[in-house]
């Protein structure tokens, strides 16, 4: 099944597009600056599209198939986005025409914000980050921002509890903060009396999860929030969870304070092999001085002859710019055509559904597969693929057998608090039929763990490729095609 | 509809879980303030949806109004219509991350390319899988520095002819971190080589860009050899287009070269989402943030890829990651990716010349109107500085009035170049519409 690369494909002389003749005269190029050789591939385009759709073929995607990876939100991006975003009049716009020329944009940002603002039960909204991860950062830099406004230079301590994803501690200690971690309860929940124990001047914050990323809402949230509002301290949301609380519960009602999105997972933005993500960021009145620039607002409201007049500002007390330009608009227009699809009604059932979907799948395993905190669960679970009888299966195993039954597998390893943890997350948009065929596929893998676990071990038997070298990956270290010698010297 | 369940399906779902109605599921979450009535619209069709999406995207004016020369960082170049049917493969478009080798060779054969193409076009060892955008992978290089001499060395020296959108966001990601930057005081048009006075043995990093914010080219050399010298890094951050034809950037022995890649088939989209290009030297590679795809073999022998060297990355090492890093660009790379592989060799310097050629003579047609003038003897790729005979910000207000937008008014970010305007021309920019925005020049600047 190996395709050759694009530069094994390559033969001199070969092209792929032609361009036009200059309709220019010619200038003299700068000779003590030009290039003597570009080892580029030449390929035609019928053979550059065909390698890349033959290879495309060796994906799992949501397109493909089930897609059950927790804490990723693997649901149905809707195609109506992706024709939306491609509308002349939004991708063919500069990021720095005159705010005049392009007030359709804006306005769509602006609205947008407001309705991430009302969904979260927070006041203000910015479009600028990049993805989940650069919202975080965002998030906490206003963080200490806001305590360094207030003179309160001592409040370095950011606590994360032990069950966070790894961008939260990095994301703190990037912004310059001292991590303290802090363990959950005996029934997933931040541990109240580790959080009291850290209740000092240095407090700048938490980052919390809830959901948390055991698929749990935490039942402690009011109280540890106030707990840190007490002592100063303000709270962080991460939102990857969001799936579980579109018209539920708003986080502004728990106390968070500042909070990203995820529109790559939330709201249905593709997530194209990695990215690209988008992490708005939310945050209450008092921390809307901080946001970064250049902020979206309503200048003027306009009436039946008028339309309203949108401009771009640098707030007040702005914590700065976290990247080029406005933030990923092409991900914000999907994600506002989804919301305008849904609507308030459409939201919380997606809501709902998928809190319902995930719940469906552990009633129907949960018998055989050990769930650590035994409780409804939110929008996903985590089970310990783990049994007595079964001593040399890991997780690991499961997953790969899954693939031959033809889902991708969950989430392993993570969160880091469970044992051979499986990180189930089904989404709102999968039938109750993928549901079953999912949950039956999982008990004849632990049947399989048990009575012929080398099944497990071969996994996978159907997919185009087997288990990959990871070892040997990062010894040889192979980052590019080795090309011969005189690759970019042959004719053309 | 993205939901599929009948009202049969929930009630079967609902016995399954043991709960009577939907909403004891949710019985753990406080009563208060359960289940809001958002204050959004209800939901409409996709019919509604197209209509509603493209009324809006109707109010906003595009090249097709307008004829722009701006660039500043974001230019308007030929997509080729390859490009965008391949990223629109649900099989690349709706996947994730790869973290299941075995059913994800596609990704991480295309991130393999990817690499592979932006270190050929660079000159440098190895690339990463990407960051967010041209300013993110410039501040993620400031922080390499910073971790590679674990703060020992307090000082980066930027160059005043780097983005400023690029100046800011780095000094928005080191807000929280003990780090002087200097350098960007100096006057904006000096030489690379007025840096060399300020390096020395606490310097982490000299950061220049090429062909830089002015579009002016320089010779790198000796700033590099300077930056050296006191064990500096020296980090480039070049516009891959302009590799087409120009020296890579690995010819000045940088460490880190960082680059903007949405020249590279990726639609202008009022800013994003774009492409940060990272590349470094091997020896570096360890240090380097973001994920990065190797090669290896499968269990049956067959070449495959996987993500390796993940032991730098947040999910392991937490507070240890020097970046928080975890999506990145992922299809944004593919679409450069489908780009270089089409134009390859000749047709990327056959663009590259294109847009040479064409801002030379926008630049010479421009300075035989009086009161406007270019350097002429400053070497330039697709964008140049013009002296205007009042502010560029009323040049530009004039020009909007006959449907053109004129460049990028330098006073926004440079006080001292209130008269100044940043003009960008690209293949895409024809004979016509240059004539055409010097005929207005002239009419309204004739003595």
């Amino acid at each position: 099944m190996t395709e050759s690369t694009i530069f094994e494909l390559s033969r001199p002389g070969r092209k792929g597009i032609r361009f036009p003749a200059p309709d220019v005269p010619e200038a003299s190029l700068p000779t003590d600056f030009l290039r003597d050789e570009l080892p580029l591939p030449e390929v035609p385009e019928n053979n550059v599209v065909r390698h890349f759709t033959n290879i495309s073929q060796l994906n799992h995607a949501v397109d493909t198939g089930f897609y059950p990876l927790g804490s990723c939100t693997m649901k149905y991006n809707p195609k109506i986005n992706e024709e939306t975003a491609r509308l002349p009049g939004f991708a063919q716009i500069h990021p720095l025409q005159p705010t005049i020329t392009v007030q359709g944009a804006l306005g769509l940002m602006h609205e947008t914000q407001q309705w991430l603002a009302e969904i979260s039960g927070l006041d203000a909204v910015t479009l600028q980050p990049a993805a989940g991860a650069h919202g975080e950062f965002t998030g906490v830099l206003i963080i200490r921002a806001y305590h360094l406004s207030r003179g309160e230079t001592q409040r370095t301590k950011m606590l994360v509890p032990d069950s966070a994803h790894g961008t939260n501690p990095a994301t703190s200690a990037m912004a310059g903060f001292d991590v303290v971690e802090l363990s959950s309860d005996d029934r997933g929940n931040i541990d109240l009396d580790a959080l009291k124990s850290e209740m000092d001047e240095t407090l700048a914050g938490i980052m919390i999860t809830n959901p948390n990323t055991l698929g749990l809402f935490d039942e402690n949230i009011l109280e540890a929030c106030q707990l840190v509002h007490d002592h100063g301290g303000l709270v962080y949301g991460d939102g990857a969870n969001m799936n579980a609380l579109l018209g539920v519960y708003k986080p502004g009602e728990m106390g968070i304070d500042v909070m990203h999105f995820n529109l790559h997972k939330t709201f249905s933005t593709p997530h194209g092999g990695g990215g690209p993500g988008s992490g708005p960021v939310g945050v209450v009145k008092k921390l809307e001085e901080f946001l970064p620039a250049p902020h979206v607002v309503q200048v003027t409201e306009g009436d039946e002859d008028n339309p309203d007049i949108y401009d771009l500002i640098v707030p007040k007390n702005t914590i700065g710019r976290m990247k080029s330009f406005h933030g990923h608009f092409g991900v914000v227009v999907r994600a506002y055509s989804y919301m305008l699809s849904l609507g308030k009604n459409g939201l919380l059932d997606a809501s709902q559904s998928a809190v319902l979907n995930a719940n469906y799948i552990q009633a129907l395993v949960k018998d055989v597969y050990h769930i650590p905190y035994e409780r409804l669960c939110m929008h996903e679970f985590v089970t310990e693929a783990s049994w007595d009888d079964a001593p040399g299966v890991r997780a690991l195993d499961i997953s790969k057998r899954l693939i031959d039954f033809g889902f991708h597998p969950p989430t392993n390893y993570f969160p880091l608090i469970v044992h051979e943890a499986l990180m189930i997350e089904p989404t709102e948009t999968e039938t109750k039929e993928a549901l079953d065929a999912f949950a039956e596929a999982l008990l004849q893998i632990a049947d399989e763990a048990k009575n012929s676990p080398e099944v497990l071990h071969n996994a996978p038997s159907t997919a185009p490729f087997g288990r990959l070298d990871e070892v040997k990956a990062a010894k040889d270290l192979i980052l590019k095609t080795q090309l011969p010698e005189d690759y970019g010297n042959h004719s053309g | 509809m993205y939901t599929p369940h009948t009202q049969a399906d929930r009630d079967a779902m609902l016995k399954a879980i043991g709960v009577d109605k939907l909403e004891d599921l949710f019985q753990c979450l406080p009563e208060e303030g359960k289940f809001p009535t958002l204050d959004l619209p209800d939901g409409i069709s996709e019919m509604e949806v197209l209509d509603e999406l493209s009324y809006i995207s109707s109010v906003n004016e595009t090249p097709q109004e307008l004829i722009s020369f701006l660039g500043a960082g974001a230019y308007n170049h030929y997509i080729p219509a390859a490009v965008d049917s391949i990223i629109s493969r649900g099989e690349f478009l709706s996947a994730y991350t790869p973290y299941q080798p075995e059913i994800a060779q596609g990704t991480l054969q295309a991130i393999f390319e990817y690499q592979s193409l932006i270190a050929a076009l660079t000159g440098m060892e190895v690339a990463n899988a990407s960051h967010y955008d041209g300013a993110t992978a410039v501040a993620e290089a400031v922080n390499m520095a910073y971790y590679q001499y674990r703060g020992r060395r307090k000082k980066i020296i930027l160059s005043p002819s780097v983005n400023p959108q690029y100046r800011g966001t780095i000094h928005t990601y080191m807000q929280g971190i003990d780090l002087e930057i200097i350098g960007e005081d100096l006057d904006p048009e000096a030489s690379p080589d007025d840096l060399i006075e300020l390096i020395d043995e606490d310097t982490a990093l000299v950061l220049v860009q090429y062909p830089d914010f002015f579009g002016r080219i320089f010779d790198m050399t000796k700033l590099g050899e300077a930056a050296h010298e006191k064990k500096a890094l020296f980090s480039i951050h070049i516009n891959p287009i302009s590799l087409g034809m120009l020296k890579p950037p690995s010819e000045f022995d940088a460490d880190i070269v960082t680059g903007e890649g949405q020249p590279l088939g990726i639609p202008l989209s009022f800013g994003g989402p774009y492409l940060g290009i990272f590349a470094t030297k091997l020896q570096y590679v360890r240090k380097m943030a973001g994920r990065v795809a190797g090669e290896t073999i499968d269990s049956e022998g067959q070449r495959g890829y996987v993500l390796t060297l993940s032991t730098r990355e947040q999910h392991i090492r937490r507070e240890n990651a020097s970046s928080n890093i975890c999506s990145n660009q992922g299809l944004v790379a593919l679409a450069s990716t489908v780009y270089l592989s089409l134009l390859g060799k000749s047709g990327l310097k056959e663009v590259a010349e294109l847009n040479y050629h064409k801002a030379h003579y926008a630049a010479d047609k421009i300075s035989t109107v009086p009161g406007f003038t270019v350097n002429p003897v400053q070497p330039f790729f697709n964008e140049f500085v013009v002296h205007c005979p009042s502010p560029a910000a009323e040049i530009n207000e004039m020009l909007l009035q006959h449907d053109i937008l004129g460049g990028y008014d330098l006073g926004v970010d440079y006080p001292a170049l209130k008269y100044e305007l940043l003009v960008a021309v690209t293949e895409l920019t024809s004979r016509s519409e240059i004539d055409h925005l010097v005929s207005v020049l002239e009419e309204e600047y004739h003595d």
